[in-house]
C-alpha cells in the first residue's frame, strides 16, 4: 500500500514528526515498511513555462523552435521534438544547468545545458513526466507521450520552481499489509492507524452533497439472486462530463502508483484508495430493463471484458447482469458491453459487496487479478458500501462533472455487525507478560475506536465495522500489546523446568558427522529431488524398488518430478561437478532422507527413511581405501565384525568391484540372533514408547531379513563399490571413483548403546604367523570366516596381513598371510598347546581351500 | 707398594682423562680393576705379607681401587652426556618439512548452523524435536489455523503429493505433532528440510532449511519469547547485539512478531548489509494461536505457549557472507573447505 504523506495529512494531523520518526513508530505499532521513497528526488532546476510560440525548424522535419515563457524579461528558445506541443501549454522546464533523474536510469542524472540543435540554439528541455522521475506506470494518460503538458492554469506561477508549483515535494511510504489487516488497503485506514500510534485526532472527508429532485429509483432497480453478494448500492448521476481530472486528485493516484486516465475513473479509484472500496460504473443505456441483478454466470457462457479479451465462464463465477445479459464480473472487472464512452451521459455507480472466497476463486480461474479483486478478495466492510458511494457523488458534485439523482439503491439483506465479547484484563496481562492496568487497556482500545464497557477484570468490547479481525479475545491481546509496544514488553524466560526427551536419531546422525568428518569426508547437502531418467544414468533396473518413487502432483520441472529413493544420484553429481572444475580428489559423504512410496496405504504418507552415502575419487583412493572408511565408520558405532560379500549384479557399480556390507551381530553364538528378534519384537509391540513411523517400517523389515537369513545375526546395511564406468561417463566423471550407500536408520536401530566394559586379559596372547598359497578365486575372507567358524576356544583373533603376488608364487596362484592369536583365558598357554590347536587350523585350511603352508 | 697404588691410580687417571668413549674407558677400567687388572693384581699378591701389613695395604688397596672407581664414574657421566649430545645432533631434522597430514573433513555450513543453534537452545534446557519432510495438509496448513484461501496453500507456492499431502513448507508442520505426542510442558526445537515452489535465484531455493522453536506451558508469555529469542540472538551473532520485535501477522501465532537483529557488519550505523536501516531480520514468531493447540488437543486456558521459526540459510548467509544460496548446494569442495 503506498502512502503519500501530504496525502495522509488530509485526515490526520501529523506535525512535528518528520519522516524517519513517522516510519520508524509506524514499524513498531504494527505497519511495517520496506522503505521511503522521495517524490522529485535530486531533481533541480526545472521551472513551470508557457509556449508563446512554435515553429518549424529550419534544418529538421521532426522538430520545432519554441519560445518559452519562464517568468524573465524575454522568452527563452527550445528546440523539441515533442510532438503533443501547442501554443499555451503550460509544460516543466529544465533550464541551463538542471539536473533531471529520468526513471529508468538507475542513479546516473542527466544534466541539461544551453546547446545547438541542429544549428538551432537551444536554452534548456521541455520534460515528460518520466524525466521528473515517476514511472511510466502512473504517467497521466493524456501525457504519455510527449511533454507533460499540465491541465491547469499557470500563468501566476511561470518560472517557479516545478515542485513547488505543483505541490510535489511529498515522501511515498510502501506498507506491507499483512492479510489480517485488509483495512489499511486504504488512506483512512492508514490515517486510523497513525491517529493510534501518535494519539492523534482524525477528520474524515465530507459526504455531503446537492442532489437532483428527480430518484434514481425510477431509472433503476437492484435485485440481489445470490447470497455470494453482502450488499449492492448503486447511485445515477446525469450530465456526466468526461474530462481530465484536476491536478490535485491526479497528483494523489500518481503518488500512490495509479495513473490518472480520466475524471469518472480517477474519482472511482480516488475513492476506492481512501476508503478500500472498489466501484464500478457502468453506462445507464447498456443496461436494459432498468434492473441490476447480481446472479451466477451460465455454465460455458462468453463473456468480453473491458480489457478486450473473451473469457468462458462456469457457474460459480458472480456476475453483474441486467434484466438480458451479464454486463460485469462482480467484483474483478466491467464488461465491454457496458463501458463509459465519451459519449456517456448517464452513469449507474456501484459500490458492492462480495464474498470474498468467491472472488478469489473466480479471480484465479480466469487468472484475471484487477485492483478490485485483490481488495474483494481478502475481505471488505460492507458497511463501508454507501460511505464510498457518497463520497464518489460529493466529489462529482463538488467539481462539477455531473448531476447526482436523489435517493440510492441500497440492498442489504443482513446488515455486519461487529462481534461483542467480553475479555480479560488478566488473562492479557497473563499472555503478554505485563502489569497493565484495566485504564491502560481501555485508553489503548479507545485509540483504536473500539468501544468498552463492564467492569473490574471485564472488558465487553465492541470493534468498528472495518475490523472484522477483531473476533477472539487473543486478537484484543495483540491490539493491546502492539500499541503498548512490543519493545516495551520485559524479557525473562520461562519457568518452568522440562526434562529432554531423547532424539537417539539426531545423536547417532552428529555422532556420524564427527567420525566420517574424522575419517577426512566432507558434508555434502543436495537436493532431495530425482527423476527417471537420473535412474536411467544410474544404470538403475526399471523393476527395482529405488523406481517406486513418491511423485509430485506440481512439479517446477523435471528436476523436482519426484523424491530421491537414494542419495547416491546426489553424490553422483557432486563428484562429477568437482571432477569438472578440477578439484584433484575428493571424500564426501551425505546423511538424508529418502523417500519410497508407501505401497501398504497409498494415501498414507511415504515411507521416509534416512540414509548415508559415500562418495570419493583421487590420489590414494580406491576400493580399499573406501572399504576402510567404512570400517572404520563402523567400528566407531560398536560394529567390530563388518562383512563384505561379493555383488555383481547392482549395476551402479563395477561388476567386479562391488559389495554388500553386513554387520554382523550375534557374533559366533546363535541364540543371541534369537534373543535379539525377540528384543525387537519386544520393541514393535511397545509402539508408543518413542519411535517415529519410518522406524516402525526399518524394524518390521528388519525382524523379518533376520529371521530368514542364513548367516546368523548378519544383517545387510548396505552396498559399496567402484562406480560403474557407464555410470561415471554419464555424470561426467574422468576418473575412478568409489561410493556407497547405507540405510542409516537401520545403522541406528542395530546401534548398541550400552556398553559393557570386559576385563583386560590376565595372561598373554600367543600370536601365530602364517603364510598360505591357495588358488587365486579363493576370497580371502573365506579363509578368516572359516577359522572363526571352527569355534575353537582359544582362537582370540584372525587377522589378513599380506596378500602376495608374482615372484616365487605360481600364476593364478596367492599368497596370503593370516596372524591368529591364542589367548586362554583363565591360563598362560604353553607351545605344546598352542600348537596343537594351530596344526588343527592348518590341516582345516588344507582341507577345505588346498591351501599350502609357506615359510614366511 | 705404596707408590706402586700411588702411580697405578694417577696413570689411570691420567688415562681416563684421555678415554673418548664408553669403549676405550671400559678397556681401562678392566685393565685396573677387571679380573686380571693391576689393582686386582696387587689384591692377590697381598696374601703373601703378614697379617698386620696387610691389613694397612689392603686398606690402602680399597682406597686406590675406591679413588679409580669414582673417576671412572664421572668420566663415565661426561661421556655419557657427549654421546647423547651426538646423538641428537646426528638425529637433527628440518622441522620445516612439510607434514604428513591426514585431511579432516567439514560440516556442511547449513548443518553447522543448525548444531550452533541447537546446542544453544539444549543448554535452555530444550529437545531436539523432528517431524516428516512429507506430511498432511492438516498438520501443514488446516491444524495451523492457515485459512482455506491462504496463498502458501497455492500450487504454485507448495508441493503436492497428492491432495491431503505436501512438501511440507515449514517446520512449523510438526506442531501439531508434537502437541498430539508430548506431555505438556516441554520446550523443543524442530530442525529440518522444507521446501517450497520458488524458482532458484541468488536468495531463493524450492529447498531450504528451518529451525522451529516451540515451548508450551503454564505460565509462558511474550516476555519469555523476547527473552529467549535475545538470547538466542546475542550466542549467535554476539553478545553486543540488540533485538528489536515489530508487530507481524501469522495465521499460527497471535500476537506474531518479526525479530530484526542489530546489523553486526555496521552495528547498526547502516550498511548494504542491513540496506542502511542499521536493523537484520532474521526470524518470525509469537505466542501460539489457541486454534493450534485446539488442533492438537492442549487446553487452552491452561496453557499458552510461543514459536519462533528461522531460515538456516538466510543465517549461513548472513554470517558467513555468502551471497548467492545456490553455492550451499552445489558441494563444490573449495567452498565447503572454508567453513572449518
Amino acid at each position: 500500500m503506498k502512502v503519500s504523506v501530504n496525502w495522509l495529512k488530509d485526515y490526520v494531523n501529523l506535525d512535528g514528526l518528520d519522516i524517519k520518526e513517522f516510519c520508524s513508530a509506524m514499524i513498531m505499532s504494527g505497519s511495517n515498511l520496506d522503505t521511503y521513497e522521495t517524490i522529485y528526488e535530486g531533481i533541480k532546476g526545472v521551472v513551470v513555462g508557457k509556449v508563446l510560440s512554435v515553429e518549424k525548424h529550419p534544418d529538421a522535419d521532426k522538430l520545432v523552435v519554441c519560445q518559452v515563457n519562464v517568468g524573465k524579461e524575454s522568452p527563452i528558445q527550445i528546440v523539441t521534438g515533442a510532438k503533443n506541443v501547442f501554443e499555451g501549454a503550460f509544460v516543466p522546464v529544465a533550464m541551463d544547468g538542471s539536473v533531471l533523474y529520468p526513471k529508468g536510469v538507475e542513479n546516473d542524472p542527466l544534466l541539461i545545458s544551453t546547446g545547438k540543435l541542429r544549428g538551432v540554439t537551444s536554452e534548456g528541455m521541455m520534460c515528460g513526466a518520466t524525466e521528473l522521475g515517476f514511472s511510466d506506470k502512473v504517467v497521466p494518460m493524456a501525457v504519455r507521450d510527449g511533454l507533460w503538458i499540465l491541465n491547469e492554469n499557470y500563468d501566476d506561477k511561470l518560472g517557479m520552481s516545478f515542485d513547488e508549483a505543483l505541490g510535489l515535494n511529498d515522501y511515498v511510504v510502501d506498507f506491507e499489509i499483512t492479510s489480517n489487516r485488509p483495512d489499511c488497503l486504504s488512506m483512512l485506514g492508514m490515517a486510523r492507524e497513525a491517529k493510534a500510534t501518535f494519539k492523534r485526532e482524525i477528520e474524515y472527508p465530507s459526504l455531503k452533497f446537492e442532489t437532483a429532485e428527480e430518484s434514481c429509483k425510477e431509472l433503476i432497480d437492484a435485485k440481489i439472486e445470490d447470497s455470494l453478494c453482502r450488499r449492492y448500492v448503486a447511485r445515477v448521476i446525469k450530465n456526466i462530463k468526461i474530462e481530465q481530472s484536476p491536478w490535485w486528485i491526479q497528483k494523489r493516484l500518481m503518488t500512490a502508483g495509479m495513473r490518472p486516465i480520466n475524471n469518472i475513473v480517477d474519482i472511482t479509484n480516488f475513492v476506492m484508495l481512501e476508503f478500500g472500496q472498489p466501484m464500478h460504473a457502468f453506462d445507464i443505456r447498456d443496461i436494459e430493463g432498468g434492473v441490476i441483478r447480481v446472479a451466477l454466470a451460465e455454465e460455458g457462457e462468453k463473456f468480453t471484458t473491458l480489457d478486450d479479451s473473451e473469457r468462458t465462464l462456469d457457474d460459480t463465477m458472480l456476475m453483474i447482469k441486467d434484466a438480458n445479459k451479464s454486463v460485469g464480473i462482480a467484483g474483478i472487472m466491467g464488461g465491454l458491453n457496458s463501458e463509459i464512452k465519451e459519449d456517456t451521459n448517464t452513469i449507474v455507480l456501484e459500490s458492492a459487496n462480495f464474498d470474498k472466497a468467491n472472488i478469489r476463486k473466480t479471480s484465479k480461474k480466469l487468472g484475471l487479478r484487477t485492483e478490485a479483486s485483490s481488495r474483494f478478495e481478502k475481505g471488505i466492510d460492507p458497511n463501508l458500501c454507501k460511505m464510498a458511494a457518497d463520497r464518489f457523488c460529493q466529489l462529482v458534485s463538488e467539481l462539477g462533472y455531473g448531476t447526482v439523482l436523489a435517493d440510492e439503491v441500497d440492498v442489504y439483506p443482513e446488515e455486519y455487525k461487529p462481534p461483542t465479547i467480553t475479555v480479560r484484563v488478566s488473562r492479557i496481562n497473563k499472555v503478554i507478560g505485563t502489569e497493565l492496568s484495566r485504564e491502560d487497556m481501555v485508553e489503548i482500545l479507545e485509540r483504536l475506536d473500539i468501544s468498552v464497557a463492564g467492569e473490574g477484570d471485564e472488558m465487553i468490547v465492541t470493534p468498528p465495522t472495518i475490523r472484522g479481525d477483531l473476533q477472539r479475545e487473543v486478537d484484543y491481546v495483540e491490539e493491546i500489546a502492539r500499541i503498548y509496544g512490543f519493545n516495551n514488553i520485559p524479557m525473562t524466560f520461562p519457568k518452568e523446568v522440562t526434562p529432554e526427551i531423547k532424539n537417539s536419531s539426531w545423536d547417532l546422525r552428529e555422532k556420524a558427522r564427527d567420525v566420517l568428518t574424522a575419517l577426512g569426508a566432507n558434508e555434502i547437502q543436495t537436493f532431495s529431488f530425482i527423476n527417471h531418467k537420473i535412474l536411467d544414468a544410474m544404470n538403475i533396473d526399471e523393476d527395482s524398488w529405488e523406481r517406486s518413487l513418491v511423485e509430485l502432483i506440481n512439479p517446477m520441472g523435471e528436476d523436482t518430478a519426484a523424491m530421491r529413493s537414494l542419495l547416491s544420484g546426489g553424490m553422483l553429481d557432486v563428484l562429477g561437478r568437482n571432477f569438472s572444475r578440477n578439484v584433484s580428489s575428493m571424500r564426501a559423504f551425505e546423511i538424508g532422507n529418502t523417500f519410497t512410496k508407501n505401497f501398504a496405504d497409498e494415501r498414507a504418507l511415504p515411507d521416509e527413511t534416512i540414509n548415508l552415502s559415500l562418495g570419493m575419487y583421487g590420489e590414494g583412493e580406491d576400493f580399499f581405501a573406501m572399504k576402510a572408511m567404512i570400517e572404520d565408520f563402523l567400528w566407531s558405532l560398536g560394529f567390530e565384525r563388518v562383512i563384505f560379500e561379493k555383488e555383481s549384479e547392482y549395476a551402479l557399480y563395477h561388476p567386479g568391484r562391488c559389495a554388500r556390507v553386513l554387520v554382523d551381530l550375534a557374533g559366533t553364538e546363535p541364540s543371541n540372533r534369537i534373543k535379539m528378534i525377540d528384543d525387537m519384537n519386544a520393541k514393535l509391540e511397545d509402539i508408543d514408547k518413542d519411535l517415529q513411523e519410518g522406524e516402525i517400517a526399518v524394524l518390521r523389515e528388519l525382524v523379518e531379513t533376520m529371521a530368514m537369513s542364513k548367516d546368523v545375526g548378519q544383517v545387510e546395511i548396505g552396498i559399496m563399490g567402484e562406480i560403474h564406468p557407464d555410470v561415471l561417463e554419464a555424470f561426467g566423471i574422468g576418473t575412478r571413483a568409489y561410493m556407497g550407500e547405507f540405510i542409516f536408520d537401520l545403522i541406528s536401530e542395530l546401534y548398541n548403546k550400552k556398553t559393557v566394559y570386559t576385563p583386560l586379559p590376565k595372561f598373554p596372547a600367543m600370536s601365530r604367523d602364517i603364510a598360505v598359497l591357495v588358488d587365486e578365486d579363493v576370497a580371502v575372507g573365506q579363509l578368516k570366516k572359516a577359522i572363526e567358524g571352527m569355534k575353537l576356544e582359544i582362537v582370540e583373533s584372525v587377522e589378513i596381513f599380506d596378500i602376495y603376488r608374482g615372484e616365487q608364487v605360481e600364476d593364478g596362484k596367492k599368497s596370503v598371510a593370516l596372524s591368529i592369536m591364542y589367548k586362554h583365558k583363565d591360563k598362560t598357554l604353553t607351545d605344546e598347546e598352542t600348537s596343537l590347536v594351530h596344526n588343527e587350523v592348518l590341516s582345516m585350511l588344507e582341507k577345505e581351500f588346498n591351501a599350502v603352508l609357506r615359510d614366511i | 707398594m705404596q707408590n706402586t697404588l700411588k702411580e697405578i691410580v694417577e696413570r689411570g687417571r691420567v688415562e681416563v682423562e684421555r678415554a673418548a668413549s664408553m669403549a676405550e674407558l671400559n678397556d681401562i677400567r678392566v685393565k685396573l680393576l677387571g679380573k686380571k687388572g693391576e689393582i686386582t693384581a696387587i689384591m692377590k699378591s697381598l696374601g703373601a705379607l703378614a697379617a698386620e701389613e696387610k691389613k694397612e695395604i689392603g686398606k690402602l688397596v680399597n682406597t686406590a681401587r675406591g679413588e679409580i672407581e669414582e673417576f671412572i664414574k664421572e668420566k663415565l657421566e661426561v661421556i655419557k652426556a657427549l654421546e647423547k649430545e651426538k646423538k641428537f645432533q646426528m638425529e637433527s631434522i628440518d622441522v620445516t618439512e612439510p607434514a604428513k597430514n591426514r585431511k579432516l573433513g567439514i560440516k556442511h555450513p547449513i548443518t553447522q548452523v543448525i548444531n550452533e543453534v541447537v546446542d544453544i537452545f539444549k543448554g535452555l534446557g530444550y529437545s531436539v524435536y523432528e517431524g516428516p519432510e512429507i506430511d498432511t495438509v492438516f498438520n501443514t496448513f488446516d491444524g495451523l489455523n492457515s485459512p482455506e484461501d491462504h496463498p502458501a496453500r497455492d500450487l504454485t507456492d507448495t508441493f503436492y503429493i497428492n491432495e491431503e499431502t505436501v512438501l511440507r513448507p515449514h517446520t512449523s508442520s510438526a506442531e501439531i505433532r508434537a502437541e498430539k505426542e508430548l506431555k505438556t510442558p516441554y520446550k523443543i526445537v524442530i530442525p529440518g528440510r522444507t521446501y517450497r515452489s520458488d524458482t532458484p535465484d541468488a536468495t531463493h531455493s524450492h529447498t531450504f532449511h528451518q529451525i522451529e522453536l516451540m515451548v508450551v506451558g503454564e505460565d509462558i508469555t511474550m516476555a519469555d519469547l523476547k527473552g529467549t529469542l535475545d538470547y538466542m540472538a546475542k550466542r549467535l551473532f554476539g553478545p553486543e547485539t540488540k533485538t528489536q520485535f515489530r508487530p507481524h501477522h501469522f495465521p499460527f501465532t497471535e500476537p506474531s512478531a518479526e525479530m530484526d537483529v542489530s546489523c553486526f557488519k555496521c552495528g547498526g550505523k547502516g550498511c548494504n548489509v542491513c540496506k542502511n536501516s542499521g536493523w537484520i531480520e532474521i526470524l518470525g514468531c509469537g505466542i501460539t494461536h489457541p486454534h493450534v493447540h485446539e488442533a492438537g488437543g492442549i487446553d487452552t486456558e491452561k496453557y499458552t505457549g510461543f514459536a519462533a521459526g528461522m531460515g538456516v540459510e538466510r543465517i549461513a548467509m548472513l554470517k558467513y557472507g555468502i551471497d548467492d544460496i545456490r553455492l550451499l548446494y552445489e558441494n563444490d569442495m573449495r567452498f565447503l573447505e572454508q567453513f572449518k
